[in-house]
């Protein structure tokens, strides 16, 4: 591997060498993340305005249509689009018009632009302002890219979240903010944690609808539950917030780590986090200590997907005793998973970007003993011999938190386990 | 600009990925940004296929616009052509690089690679999916097919089977049985499972089998008007389509008769069985693609004597086939790939039995209406193990056993009149082998009071002993019926006088 010439250390206080690839990449667009966010906000809808290839992305990477009339969709254009501006926009608005009266259960409209939309220079931004004279209050109307051709896979959830910091509530007092969408049983199981630390108000971005929106003020705190969150940082820093930096918390290990970083930041006293988080670590340990044995020494490959990956890793090399072969990931923000990366023993090739044949080669090679991949390289590694884990499944379950740490390990033990169950 | 929730139908490139998928030796280099490459999934996961659709994506970012994105593109073409060592190249745009116009098809032949190279032009933002199969599949044969002699004893090529076909599979392995059966020598299966280098030999065989005109009648009718191949028209779904098939093939090879043996055919004698006599006059509403739903108006009508209610199809580009065989039917004709409108339909004619693609079955779900599917769009449990053709004879018996899966059957449904009150027995049951069917038309249309018409509380008992699976359509009915009548509120007489009313 020595012989990459792309290889470029990552400065700081992580002196790691990084294998930067710029090939064919097999991950999806932002637009994904509308899949959980419409059911995470529930007064939200996700207008997309792009192709009949958007469109089959978002049904196809859902898996299953089973929501009746889900609150996302697609506003397809078409060739007289193409043709002229100011028609494209006039077609929105009608669009737009006919929706809200269909849906009056909608009170905020993400118009999500996509590859097309931005290649015609269709400007959303103008469109989301235009729209909102017309319809707030009763609606607000957001805009954010989940293009391919400017985001990967979670990174719609960044530009989304992104796009709704400008709008937070501006107020003088202060609070904690845990950023990023998680499944609402995760979610108030944190929360409660972090109440019972002593902390009162907290609030959480996305809320679940636009009354619990979270407010910000000079005096806010944050601190990401997800690892991609990088323009939302950003645009959260800017309104003067602070950001707690933390291992996310995945596992017992990450999980109280996430919690230290926050009474660390509160001065909150020892005995009381010892009170908190005791019972629950304790079961968290017993849990994996059981499914440690499935996982010791097991060899794992990272193909790039969530940005999860090196979270991820830590959690499988330190918790499970796994061995790192290749951690892979679409894009690495240092200053949101140092942390994370700092932890790591016996540093495996972390690569940023992607060059599919070339990491297909890579991991053929080394014959890991669980690949970690896309839905559509699953299947054919499994032909081919090696076991894998589909990535989607560790962003579709709830896998954070101590009472979940069980299910993260679950989830790399199953597909071990039923290679050595089957015999045929 | 037009809202889609669930499409039927994927962009053009996904029918060009279906073409070379299926195909062996030929690879795709698709100018598309990264997004695009969930199309794989498709493949790898609703087919549980094995291997990588044999497709390279540029995966051009935001920041290649502009000049870079075409050396992206010569450098996909070249490195793909390394790799994978393809007989020929297809290359296309997806909606995106059709905008950025960057001319795949010119790049690729600057490149002066030793294979040849086939240009697709597919209007994105005009036509689908199955626009892109057709399409495609005639620009390789265009491309490659070139004169040769043709075999001595008289043999066909079976064309359209494609990757992500519904059952195109198993309908090759049945169809070559039955060819078997007549004597009929196969010459080539394409685009499943031929290679470029096979397409060249096409011309050596007599005449050509159009299975699914959705894939493949363009390339049949370049193949006639350049070669004098004659193609079947018929497509041997059904009973009687799979003997109007033999009857066209055995024109166009010039003997009176042949023998097809049929003996493995149940559906026939199954049909005429006394148990099957709860089917007759079964209201049923079929939706999917146009030569499926074709076939199985034909099946519906004359081999289960249905009662058909709506007929319909998603793909435009056979939409004058469907009228004309709706106004056969007396029916109306649905044109429409919008799923919204679709619903709106089902929900309309409350069929007994709705004959869709998957996103039928999801309509059928939430109105309680059983459905079997019939045509792709399918899910990966219409994918199944074992062989389950729709054509030919074995193809009959499979429609056979699908088709009446989901009803409530026989006696079955005297036995659920009977006994409503037995708790085991009760109506919200659904037929006893599908443990899991619980009719949601019951709960759903449990509210009894509407706005204009007053249902009369001895009206609403009586409709509750009306069997679920027709308890909406009586519902409707006699609102219907009381309405014309001028009437405002329902009893229970008058419920059994709608109920003569529309006695069939
Ligand atoms: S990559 Fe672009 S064109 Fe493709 S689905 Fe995503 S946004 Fe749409
Ligand atoms: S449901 Fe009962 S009666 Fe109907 S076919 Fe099945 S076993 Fe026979």
């Amino acid at each position: 591997m020595n012989e990459h010439s792309n290889i470029e250390k990552l400065g700081g206080c992580s002196e790691i060498p990084v294998l930067k690839e710029r090939g064919q990449r097999e991950v999806f667009c932002g637009l994904t993340g509308i899949i959980w966010l419409h059911r995470k906000i529930q007064d939200a809808f996700f207008l997309v305005v792009g192709s009949r290839t958007c469109a089959h992305l978002l049904q196809s990477a859902a898996g299953v249509m089973i929501f009746a009339e889900p609150r996302f969709g697609t506003a397809i254009l078409e060739e007289k689009d193409l043709a002229g501006m100011a028609d494209a926009h006039e077609e929105l608005d009608r669009e737009v018009a006919n929706l809200l009266e269909r849906r009056p259960d909608i009170k905020q409209l993400f118009l999500v632009g996509s590859c097309p939309s931005e290649v015609i220079k269709l400007d959303l931004s103008n469109a989301a302002e235009r729209l909102s004279k017309i319809y707030f209050p009763k609606v607000k109307v957001l805009n954010f890219s989940g293009s391919g051709i400017e985001t990967t896979f979670t990174q719609g959830e960044d530009a989304c979240l992104a796009s709704l910091v400008p709008t937070l509530k501006e107020t003088d007092e202060e609070n904690l903010i845990l950023v990023g969408s998680l499944p609402d049983i995760v979610e108030d199981q944190l929360v409660e944690l972090i109440k019972e630390l002593g902390i009162k108000e907290i609030a959480v971005l996305p809320g679940r609808d636009r009354g619990t929106m979270p407010s910000i003020s000079k005096k806010s705190k944050f601190i990401l539950v997800q690892p991609f969150l990088t323009d939302t940082t950003e645009a959260l820093e800017k309104r003067g917030a602070s950001r707690i930096s933390a291992p996310f918390p995945f596992g017992e290990e990450g999980t109280t780590l996430w919690l230290r970083s926050i009474k660390e930041s509160y001065g909150i006293s020892d005995d009381k986090f010892e009170i908190v988080t005791s019972a629950p670590r304790k079961r968290a340990k017993l849990a994996l200590e059981k499914l440690r044995t499935s996982l010791q020494s097991k060899t794992v490959f990272f193909f790039p997907d969530s940005q999860l990956e090196i979270p991820l890793a830590r959690f499988l090399s330190r918790e499970c005793g796994m061995k790192l072969i290749e951690v892979g990931s679409p894009y690495i923000n240092r200053s949101i998973v140092d942390k994370d990366l700092e932890l790591i023993e016996d540093m495996p090739v972390i690569s940023e970007g992607q060059d599919v044949d070339l990491q297909l080669d890579r991991c053929r090679e080394s014959s890991p003993d669980i690949t970690v991949c896309g839905l559509g390289l699953a299947n054919p590694l499994e032909a081919e011999g090696l076991t894998t884990k589909w990535a989607i499944e560790l962003v579709f379950t709830p896998i954070h938190g101590y009472e979940q740490a069980q299910d993260l390990a679950e989830l790399f033990v199953r597909p071990l386990k039923r290679k050595e169950a089957l015999f045929i | 600009m037009k809202l889609s929730i669930w499409t039927y139908e994927g962009p053009p490139h996904v029918g060009a990925m279906r073409v070379a998928t299926a195909m062996e030796k030929l690879h795709f280099v698709l100018h598309a940004p990264q997004g695009d490459t969930y199309a794989d999934l498709l493949f790898t996961m609703i087919e549980r296929g094995n291997k990588r659709p044999p497709v390279t994506y540029t995966t051009f970012q935001a920041r290649d616009l502009g000049a870079d994105t075409a050396d992206l593109f010569k450098k996909a073409c070249k490195e793909a052509v390394e790799r994978f060592m393809p007989e020929a190249l297809l290359v296309g745009a997806s909606c995106t690089a059709e905008l950025i116009q960057d001319d795949p098809g010119g790049l690729a032949d600057a490149l002066n690679l030793e294979i040849p190279v086939i240009p697709l032009e597919l209007p994105s933002y005009q036509r689908k999916e199955n626009f892109g199969t057709d399409e495609t599949f005639y620009q390789i044969v265009k491309a490659l097919a070139c004169p040769q002699e043709k075999t001595e004893k008289f043999s066909v090529n079976i064309l359209g089977p494609t990757a992500l076909g519904f059952r195109h599979r198993d309908d090759v392995r049945e169809l070559k049985t039955i060819l078997d059966d007549l004597n009929i020598d196969l010459n080539i299966v394409a685009p499943l499972g031929a290679a470029p280098s096979s397409i060249k030999s096409l011309t050596k065989a007599h005449a050509n089998v159009m299975l699914y005109p959705e894939s493949s009648e363009l390339a049949c009718r370049w193949l006639k008007e350049n070669f004098g191949m004659s193609y079947t028209e018929h497509t041997p779904i059904g009973i009687n389509s799979t003997k109007d098939f033999i009857e066209e093939l055995n024109q166009i090879r010039g003997v009176r008769d042949s023998f097809s043996d049929n003996s493995r055919l149940n559906f026939d004698w199954w049909s005429k069985s006394v148990d099957s006599n709860y089917f007759t006059g079964k209201r049923v509403f079929i939706f999917g693609d146009a030569t499926h739903v074709a076939t199985a108006s034909r099946i519906a009508k004359e081999e289960m004597a249905f009662s058909i209610v709506g007929i319909g199809c998603y793909n435009r580009e056979y939409a004058r086939k469907i009228r004309s065989l709706a106004k056969d039917l007396s029916v109306e004709a649905l044109i429409s790939d919008d799923y919204l409108e679709v619903e709106k339909r089902i929900a309309d004619l409350q069929p007994e039995l709705i004959l869709g693609s998957q996103m039928e079955r999801h309509i059928g779900k939430r109105l309680g209406i059983p459905c079997a599917v019939i045509s792709a769009p399918f899910h990966v449990q219409d994918h199944p193990a074992r062989f389950s053709p729709q054509v030919g004879w074995e193809g009959a018996n499979v429609i056979f056993d699908t088709w009446v899966h989901p009803l409530v059957m026989g006696l079955e449904e005297h036995l659920l009149g009977m006994f409503r009150e037995d708790f085991e027995f009760n109506d919200t049951a659904g037929p006893s082998h599908l443990s899991n069917s619980k009719s949601k038309l019951s709960e759903e249309k449990e509210t009894i009071v509407d706005n204009e018409i007053i249902w009369a509380p001895e009206a609403t008992k009586e409709l509750k002993k009306i069997p679920f699976f027709v308890r909406g359509k009586a519902k409707r009915n006699t609102e219907k019926f009381a309405f014309e009548n001028g009437h405002s509120a329902i009893t229970k007489d008058l419920l059994y006088e709608a109920k003569a009313h529309y006695a069939r």
